[in-house]
């Protein structure tokens, strides 16, 4: 590393006198690794501990502050053969963790009532209240009081507080049922215990606790590992960007901590991190990523560039830009926010459920409570009966039907390769219409390869890749990689235009068309790519031309052929009319359109919305952004520039395009799931109702009733795991060839059921 | 039916112990990671010097 690196942003101080950094660390998937990190860190001098987090992927590192530089750090670290990434914790995160540890807390509570309170209703199930004068009895059932009623004021909490939060604002959601059966049970119990009755509710009240929470505390958990994985993601793919300090001295600085009217220098072939107008330099930039266009154009002082950039031949010095004042970026914003608007609150199935369920109960409680007091009960017993009903119908089951596939299913998506970014987003994708897909870097893959490898002599293309070898410009380092070429030929960089050099008495050029004199035998090839960029090798004798561009991913054919079948299809791209129909084409997809804006993306897809076709949208470009955030529902891939990975409801990893299609059939199963699930339970307890109805419930019958019914929807759940993909590997992580990064994604990082 | 005067809180008392227990490793970090943990018990880092 010759430039210094700031870090300084990075650095918390536990203790006086103490320093401490936490770091994403590449490739940990083992004890061995452990040790290796931990007892490698320690070994270095100053350094106070090291402890791995083997599930986040992350090392806290401690160390005497002043006894050693923090790059030192990454430096070890990244001898000992794990390339690392410092991670500023988000508050978000704490919170979420908080959120874990309560429900974890709560749940340990609710165990431990219900399992003491199941204890002492048992052996009164089995004969212990048949004492004549009730005295065990009485006795039992104020122990249970004693030990349900704090447990369950405690652990109920969660159900409590979010069912008060949606009565204040009007509306109803599966807390409300919940939360008043769970009250009412105890209620009821107290007041039979008091009399001397027979029957206690005390354990159904608790296992329901229990079960539910359960599942809400792995539903938590899932949402946590998400969202510990997007920041890891984050932080490996943080840019960084080199930062002009006072004496013109570049340092590597991470760009959170660039600010507006900094100066920042972009060499050749590396990505502009920030957005700013060019101060000095010429150059050539591929804002793929931020337009779509795949033509590289041209920029020169007091041009805007965008994060996201590629710099493709000369240095540039960039101003970052001050909080107002682009064009694109202002209008892509303005956009957004009116796109986050206009997204209606989504109702969730669950929900939907309890407002369909509640008020049926409720009715049926109080038909049975008018037709007991109508039959000649007294009012008391007519109470009595009533609450039994709301108990016995109370949604157990219902409220872990949906939470359990979702569960499921998003740990087989993840296996897949797909990162769920909010809850919903399984209901949202299930409801899918038609598939809008944007071209560039999203149906091709964003890496350069070269196209017309085949026409070319394999000695043309290993002296080409020998020659590039010593150029930093992006399509060299294409050439380079298709001749996996390994000993380079030294030669003279021309920047902006190519690399000389004289071998074996000869002299050979690698450059742009217009460097090698080759205009003529670029033509057909321009013709045959119209989407792909030239760079020629000119020998004494001859000129070979390459034609490099994004190639289409390796199963886009497959994948969009297997969309195709369910859905509609289009593609929407920023690019020129040839390219986008020459990739439409070839896959088979009539309807495009080409040259599109932002403002034209967001508008195709609030038709198709007004058309009611729910549309999916899949994309990666800045110039996405608004469109995803617009769409029914919208997915990107982990390469997507920041700000469309922050609006899109699920990420996916690698370079294969299958995971759409994986996700596509998995949300639609695992919303068929839900569906039963929700039937299945209602069906159970609708079973148990005419008993209630006619005063026979026992608390025994109660407890099965409610413990069945959990059981049965968690099975069924269990049934999302195995859906019908595309291809019969897909179990491989879609990362695995992409990057190398795959470690930190991780295996088994998900809980299996 | 005298044994439940002294069975009963014994009974709650020893529930009581693991519910302590529980929230005692819970507040100590001991289920952050769950999966470094199984390594950890088969690591023989802290056996004297010996070529691992």
């Amino acid at each position: 590393m010759t430039d210094a690196l700031d870090l300084s942003l990075y650095v918390r101080r536990p203790l006086d006198g103490v320093a401490a950094m936490d770091l994403v660390v590449d490739g940990v998937h083992c004890g061995a690794c452990i040790a290796a990190i931990e007892s490698g860190l320690r070994k270095q001098a100053g350094v106070r501990g090291a402890r791995v987090n083997l599930a986040s992927k992350r090392v806290t590192v401690e160390w005497n502050e002043g006894a050693l530089e923090p790059p030192a750090i990454l430096e070890r670290l990244e001898a000992l053969g794990y390339p690392a990434y410092p991670f500023a914790a988000e508050t978000a995160d704490s919170v979420e963790k908080a959120a874990e540890q309560h429900l974890l807390r709560c749940l340990g509570v609710a165990a431990f009532a219900a399992m003491n309170v199941m204890l002492l209703s048992v052996s009164l199930w089995a004969g212990a209240d048949s004492d004549p004068n009730s005295a065990t009895r009485d006795l039992f059932h104020w122990l249970s009081a004693l030990i349900a009623l704090p447990c369950a004021a405690y652990a109920g909490m969660p159900f409590f507080t979010s069912a008060a939060r949606a009565l204040r604002s009007g509306s109803l959601n599966m807390d409300v049922p919940i939360s008043l059966g769970v009250v009412l049970a105890l209620a009821l119990s107290v007041f039979q215990t008091i009399a001397h009755e027979r029957a206690a509710y005390f354990d159904s009240a608790l296992m329901l606790l229990a079960f539910l929470l359960a599942g809400r505390t792995l539903d938590q958990h899932m949402r946590r590992r998400a969202r510990d994985f997007a920041a890891n993601l984050t932080a490996i793919r943080a840019d960084r960007a080199l930062k002009l300090v006072d004496g013109g001295e570049a340092r590597e600085t991470p760009i959170a901590s660039i600010h507006p009217g900094d100066l920042v220098l972009v060499r050749a072939g590396e990505r502009v991190a920030v957005d700013g107008t060019v101060e000095d330099g010429r150059s050539e930039v591929d804002q793929s990523l931020v337009t779509g266009e795949t033509l590289p154009i041209a920029v020169r002082e007091g041009a805007q560039v965008y994060a996201g950039a590629l710099n493709l031949t000369g240095a540039l010095r960039v101003r970052v830009a001050k909080e107002a004042g682009d064009a694109l970026l202002d209008e892509v914003n303005a956009l957004l926010a009116r796109a986050a608007e206009q997204r209606s609150s989504y109702v969730r199935l669950a929900d939907q459920a309890a407002r369909l369920y509640a008020p049926v109960v409720h009715v049926a409680a109080a038909a049975t409570f008018l037709s007991w007091l109508w039959l000649g009960a007294g009012w008391q017993q007519s109470l009595i009966v009533a609450i039994t009903v709301l108990i016995i119908t109370c949604p157990c089951a219902l409220g872990l039907a949906v939470p359990a596939v979702q569960v499921v299913a998003a740990g087989a998506l993840f296996r897949r390769g797909l990162i769920l970014n909010s809850g919903e987003a399984l209901e949202r994708l299930a409801e899918a219409g038609t598939v809008v897909f944007d071209k560039t870097g999203t149906l091709t893959d964003p890496r350069l390869a070269l196209s017309n490898g085949a026409d070319i002599a394999p000695e043309d293309l290993a002296l080409a890749g020998s020659l590039a070898l010593s150029s930093k410009h992006p399509l060299a380092k294409a050439v380079a990689e298709a001749a996996r070429a390994t000993d380079p030929i030294s030669g003279h960089e021309f920047p902006g235009q190519g690399v000389s050099a004289l071998h074996d008495g000869r002299r050979l050029k690698l450059g742009s068309v217009a460097f090698c004199k080759a205009e003529a035998e670029a033509a057909p090839i321009a013709a045959a790519f119209p989407d792909a960029s030239l760079i020629v090798l000119r020998t004494p004798e001859r000129a070979v031309v390459f034609a490099v561009r994004q190639g289409l991913r390796s199963d886009a054919r497959e994948t969009v052929a297997a969309i195709a079948r369910r859905h509609e299809v289009e593609i929407l791209s920023g690019d020129r009319e040839g390219a986008v129909a020459l990739i439409a084409g070839e896959l088979g997809v009539a309807h495009f359109e080409f040259g599109v804006k932002p403002k034209d993306k967001i508008e195709r897809v609030k038709a198709l919305k007004a058309a009611g076709k729910r549309p999916l949208m899949v994309g990666d470009g800045l110039n996405d952004a608004p469109a995803l955030a617009a769409a029914h529902v919208s997915i990107s891939p982990i390469s997507a520039a920041h700000i469309a990975r922050a609006q899109a409801d699920a990420l996916f990893l690698g370079e294969r395009l299958a995971p759409v299609n994986d996700a596509l059939s998995l949300a639609a199963k695992a919303r068929r799931l839900m569906v039963e699930n929700l039937w299945l339970s209602l069906v159970y307890n609708l079973l148990a109702v005419p008993l209630a109805v006619t005063g026979r419930v026992t608390p025994l019958i109660a407890a099965l009733a409610m413990s069945g019914s959990s059981i049965l929807v968690t099975l069924n759940a269990l049934r999302a795991r195995q859906a019908h993909t595309l291809f019969s590997h897909s179990e491989e992580t879609a990362g695995d060839r992409a990057s190398g990064r795959t470690p930190v994604l991780g295996d088994g990082l998900w809980p299996a059921g | 039916m005298s044994v439940l005067v002294y069975l009963v809180p014994l009974a709650l008392a020893l529930g009581g112990l693991g519910l302590a227990a529980f929230l005692w490793a819970l507040r100590n970090g001991q289920f952050d990671d769950l999966e470094g943990a199984a390594w950890r018990a088969i690591s023989d880092d802290d056996l004297p010097e010996k070529g691992r």
